[in-house]
């Protein structure tokens, strides 16, 4: 049996009693903070705003923001906002720069981050009585565990598969009748390609939805997936600084966006580099404040997540904002030659071309002062030809595509299937080899 | 009177072609004539074998990209002008060449010169008509 929702009340709750209890719970939430943690009293102290002065929604935009480096600086538990004997798990996200950044949670934190789980799966139609193939990654990645407890609170059968070992996954989904695909989306490709490989038709496996997350994919890869894999594809999203997946979800409705539980997190769109808050339907970088975490809130925290906010009630009945889908990072944005570009504007063009596979790496170089941008794109069978003359011409499409969208010149290396590392998490787009 | 050839998506990477060829060897397979045609970049092997399925079949299982097509094989003698009558009689034609490539069987008495056509049925009814031999994908393989 389908359930429309999880927690009817609040996802339909009209505007004016949500943003009531935003209010109650964010002034709890400053004056918690500002008691406990010393990195955030001192900013505030700093801006010369007290807890106290927080008395309506439209003050959150005068605290600092929070940023990542806060989060490095603070290495290991400098944020937590509890005794580390209430801390009852940690997480870490990889860090590839640098210090990993560190989070916590209490238990109530475990529970509240299950039932946000639970409610997102809702949205794209899981159920009690689903078999939920889980694989993203288990182990300090907020993925794998996050979508666990989920799974397990909604009354699924979860099936911790993690990652990786892909042709065993794929003998699991026909043995075990996986209904749920939880992964990132560059792995449903890897799955689907290995499907492919083995000779699997994915019209005989029970799976009907994957919900996808945890990296950036364009509209086009979603059509690909859903064919490829005979499912439904929705996307959602999270981030280990705010609690991990479970911060905003896709539902099943063809209109868009991704419901943000906002009961939980209050999202903002700011400039990235002017810090306003931009006014409702303008696209700009993510902002999170966390209303009911204990162990690790964070105030105002920059995601570095490029979307857009929209409020219009959604034909699911559900009154929560929406969030677009991300199309970017504020730090995966390449400036090349001095133009921004994002790799899912790369792999939008790729995608686009009949027959190419969105297996590609960006490869970035500076040759004297000159940014040099090679795009590499594996041949595959469809869109091999024994003509050079062919090829060339495929190269010089996608060269020439790329140009018109991004204003970008690059180079485009044709290379031979399965040289580009596949994905068993978050896929690697870029290699950037500039000293700069 | 086609001939099935296949070819095969190359890299500029030292040791590609004799791991083609120790596949193919391993799998048993004769390869009759081969041509590369290669860029900066990337290249295509062209192979004329006598298993074209099997051959197809491992080298997918090896990783590569391979492609099938049909190509003409026109006999000739193997004497000086043998291949300028038959380009002359191509050119009269107005056939476009996209490639071709030969060589010389192993009586040495004639020569065997494939053809890639933009139009390939053109090709065969003007080749015939003007008193040429294609040979078969059987008859290049039993030479």
């Amino acid at each position: 049996m389908t359930t429309l929702y999880w927690e009817e009340e609040i996802e339909t709750l009209p505007r004016a009693g949500l943003e009531s209890i935003q209010l109650h719970r964010l002034r709890r939430l400053v004056a918690r903070v500002y008691a406990k943690v010393e990195p955030y009293r001192r900013k505030m102290d700093a801006a010369g705003i007290r807890p106290d002065d927080i008395t309506t929604l439209a003050d959150l935009q005068r605290l600092p923001f929070t940023y990542k480096d806060d989060l490095r600086d603070n290495y290991p538990f400098g944020l937590f906002t509890v005794p580390l004997e209430e801390v009852v798990r940690v997480h870490a996200s990889s860090g590839t720069t640098g210090k990993p950044t560190v989070v916590g949670y209490t238990k109530k934190d475990i529970e509240t981050w299950a039932d946000l789980m639970a409610r997102a799966m809702t949205c794209a139609g899981a159920h009690k009585g689903d078999i939920v193939h889980n694989a993203y990654g288990y182990g300090l990645f907020t993925g794998g565990l996050g979508a666990h407890y989920g799974a397990e609170r909604l009354g699924a059968a979860v099936i911790p598969v993690s990652g990786g070992n892909t042709k065993r996954q794929i003998t699991i989904m026909q043995d075990f009748g996986s209904t749920v695909l939880m992964s990132t989306p560059s792995y449903a490709l890897n799955l689907a390609d290995t499907m492919g490989a083995m000779g699997v038709d994915p019209a005989t496996l029970s799976l009907r939805v994957g919900i996808f997350g945890a990296e950036p994919w364009s509209e086009n890869m979603r059509e690909e997936v859903e064919k490829k894999l005979n499912i439904k594809a929705v996307d959602i999203y999270g981030l280990s600084e705010v609690i991990g997946p479970g911060v905003a979800m896709e539902c099943l409705n063809p209109s868009g966006g991704m419901h943000v539980f906002e009961d939980h997190f209050l999202p903002e769109i700011i400039d990235p580099d002017t810090g306003e808050v931009l006014p409702s339907g303008e696209i700009g970088e993510l902002v999170f404040t966390t209303l009911t975490k204990e162990a690790f809130p964070v105030i105002r925290y920059r995601t570095k997540d490029i979307s857009r906010l929209f409020y219009e009630t959604c034909s699911c009945g559900r009154t929560l904002v929406r969030m677009e889908k991300v199309t970017g990072r504020t730090d995966d944005m390449l400036i090349i030659r001095g133009v921004n570009v994002f790799p899912s504007q790369v792999e939008h063009v790729l995608v686009g071309i009949e027959g190419v596979e969105p297996h590609y790496q960006i490869v970035v170089e500076r040759e004297g002062n000159l940014d040099t941008m090679q795009v590499l794109v594996e041949v595959s069978e469809q869109i091999f030809s024994d003509e050079i003359r062919v090829l060339e011409n495929l190269a010089k499409k996608i060269q020439t595509e790329i140009k018109d969208l991004l204003g970008v010149t690059c180079t485009v290396k044709l290379v031979e299937p399965k040289t580009i590392q596949r994905s068993e998490g978050k896929a690697q787009r870029v290699i950037d080899k500039r000293r700069l | 009177m086609r001939v099935e050839q296949i070819a095969v998506f190359l890299e500029n990477k030292s040791g590609r072609l004799a791991e083609i060829t120790a596949i193919l060897a391993d799998n048993d397979i004769n390869i009759r004539a081969l041509s590369v045609a290669d860029t900066a970049d990337f290249g295509i092997l062209r192979l004329i074998v006598d298993k074209v399925e099997l051959a197809k079949q491992v080298l997918k299982a090896n990783g590569f990209t391979v492609g099938k097509t049909n190509v003409l094989a026109v006999e000739v003698p193997d004497r000086t002008g043998g291949l300028a009558t038959v380009l002359k009689s191509i050119h009269e034609a107005r056939l476009n060449v996209e490639y071709m490539y030969a060589f010389v069987n192993k009586t040495g008495e004639n020569a065997v010169l494939i053809f890639r056509f933009e139009e390939m049925d053109k090709a065969i009814a003007s080749l015939q008509e003007a008193g040429f031999t294609l040979l078969t994908g059987e008859q290049i393989c039993a030479l």
